[in-house]
């Protein structure tokens, strides 16, 4: 089976974003960026399901401008079979970017779709829903365990309680969340390899899709800073200090 | 304008998130209508009708919605939708699960995670992490909003809403539920609880959280953990603070060898008092502390745990 597995260029994880003073958004200028942390698991996810047999072809897809082949080539390194690139200086609301990647699974029927469950840069988590939605396929949101079975995929979901596992009818889309594993790292043949994988770039105004932004981004700002506290020498100084000062506890 | 908010519960108990997203519908404001789906849920049904502010409890009583499984929900909700301007549900796992479904199948944009409501169509919610701040306007018409429980207060639970039974049952029949594996405590909700106390990867161990069991008990707190101690092993998911965990505000965090990654800071620097407990002095925990302590975690908790 193929599995599809759509991924986000962002800023690198250990990089603190910094705002612009005209509040018009964060400065991503000269920032290091990477493939977004759930995207990788994604792909690592879906290059186990091919290495153990159940996947016959991993399709790594991203939407974005030129340098998101940057993020492309580092799953191709990572055992990806090929990539495709939906070519776009926009940068499109979740919806928008659902809608395409629905128009991809129509062309290529995956009979599964891994994605990160949110994206470390709008936080929104909403693609892989709204992907399931759009093709009327099951979803298996925040995945610490993924089990191909037959004509079924058993999901094992982070909940707030704890765990909650579904049966999911294929074809299914499948969101990652931390535990469901370790990536690898890339090696330096398999990175050179990378290069020589096919790399599809599609312009997304071929897609014949409204992409029309349903929402409009009126201002960035800093959050408010926390004062900086205080170093107490010993617990009975934080005791009397939190029952006293802070009167958080009695 | 007319308000749905989708209550969060288990069947058995309303979760108290769901009276601080009635609060952000009071904000945008509107006639404010509760939806519970499940299953043998008559607690929550009486428990939603007391909420303040809530003028119709809508109910579907069905084993399509028992496990809230995301597929029947929003086929559910949209069905509802026709009839409301605003559909709001807590960003809590179960919300973030079924309601991208619901706005999709509007055709309309998700507002995720908003911690202030600026007016009708204008939101404020944390991204990267927390470290940059965006106020969204929602260009739709109808709006599709997940709400952050840290921003809001709970409202009362004086209120006595009409309660309404539904009989539609919106079964996909594409997917079904196998098993849970909750972690079962008698200490509160991190969502609920007024002090937690977290460990991080200098807790060494599992075992050694137990170190932690003695000061909760007695500050009636809630355990939590960094992602660090939960990849490790050493506790299970369900108690990860931070940005993709549990996002809490607490009256009291304390923070026990634990670094201060930007991505744990996310999910606790809106705690009202923070005391970090390290032996590096350089950690960044320490930034964000109240109050901070540079001491061997093993040496200061038994400590801590006798003189409270």
């Amino acid at each position: 089976m193929k599995v599809l597995v759509p991924i986000k260029r962002v800023i690198d994880y250990n990089v603190k974003v910094r705002v612009k003073p005209d509040q018009s958004n964060v400065d991503l200028a000269n920032t290091k960026m990477a493939i977004n942390p759930f995207c990788e698991i994604a792909v690592e996810e879906a290059v186990r399901l091919k290495e153990a047999g159940t996947a016959t072809e991993v399709i790594a897809i991203s939407i974005g401008d030129k340098s998101c082949q940057e993020q492309l080539r580092t799953a191709l390194a990572l055992g990806a079979d090929r990539a495709i690139q939906i070519e776009t200086d926009e940068s499109l609301d979740a919806l928008n970017i659902a809608k395409l990647l629905q128009k991809v699974v129509e062309e290529e029927q995956p009979q599964l779709v891994i994605l990160g469950k949110q994206s470390i840069d709008s936080d929104n988590n909403q693609t892989g829903q709204m992907l399931a939605a759009l093709t009327g396929m099951p979803q298996g949101t925040f995945a610490s365990v993924v089990k191909v079975e037959g004509e079924k995929v058993n999901v094992t979901r982070e909940v707030d309680g704890g765990l909650q596992t579904v049966a999911l009818n294929l074809p299914a889309i499948v969101t990652t969340d931390l535990r469901l594993n370790e990536p690898r790292y890339a090696s330096l043949p398999n990175i050179m390899k990378a290069k020589r994988k096919p790399l599809a770039v599609k312009p997304a105004a071929d897609f014949g899709i409204d992409l029309t932004a349903r929402t409009k981004l009126l201002k960035v700002t800093p959050p408010a800073q926390r004062q900086a506290g205080i170093v107490v020498e010993s617990i009975d100084e934080l005791v009397e200090k939190l029952k006293n000062e802070a009167k958080v506890i009695s | 304008m007319s308000i749905l908010v989708i209550a969060e519960h288990d069947n058995s108990s309303l979760k108290a998130e769901t009276l601080k997203t009635v609060n952000a519908a009071q904000k945008i404001g509107g006639d404010i209508t509760l939806l519970v789906a499940g299953h043998d849920c008559q607690n929550v049904v009486e428990a939603a009708s007391k909420v303040n502010g809530v003028s119709k409890v809508l109910v579907c009583d069905n084993a399509a919605y028992e496990h809230q499984l995301a597929e029947n929900v929003s086929l559910l909700v949209t069905e509802l939708a026709a009839d409301y301007e605003h559909i709001l549900a807590t960003a809590l796992t179960t919300g973030k699960n079924f309601m991208p479904r619901v706005a999709a199948l509007l055709d309309v944009a998700q507002i995720s995670d908003i911690i202030d409501v600026e007016s009708s169509d204008t939101f404020v919610r944390p991204i990267y992490a927390g470290n940059a701040i965006a106020t969204v306007q929602s260009l739709d018409s109808k709006k599709v909003i997940t709400v952050r429980t840290t921003g809001f207060d709970a409202v009362a639970t004086d209120g006595n809403a009409e309660v309404v039974n539904l009989d539609t049952v919106t079964d996909a029949g594409i997917s079904s539920h196998v098993s849970d594996e909750l972690t079962v405590s008698e200490r509160p909700d991190l969502g609920a609880a007024s002090v937690i106390i977290s460990g991080g990867r200098g807790m060494q161990n599992g075992d050694n959280f137990k170190l932690l069991d003695g000061i909760a008990d007695k500050l009636g707190a809630a355990i939590g953990a960094s992602r660090a101690a939960v990849d490790a092993g050493f506790v299970p998911n369900d108690m990860q603070v931070g940005q993709t965990g549990k996002i809490v505000a607490p009256d009291l965090y304390i923070a026990v060898g634990i670094s201060g990654a930007i991505q744990h800071l996310a999910g606790m620097k809106d705690s009202k008092v923070i005391v970090a407990i390290n032996k590096d002095p350089e950690a960044p925990i320490f930034q964000v502390a109240d109050y901070g302590i540079v001491t061997d975690l093993f040496d200061a908790l038994p400590e801590l745990e006798s003189k409270l």
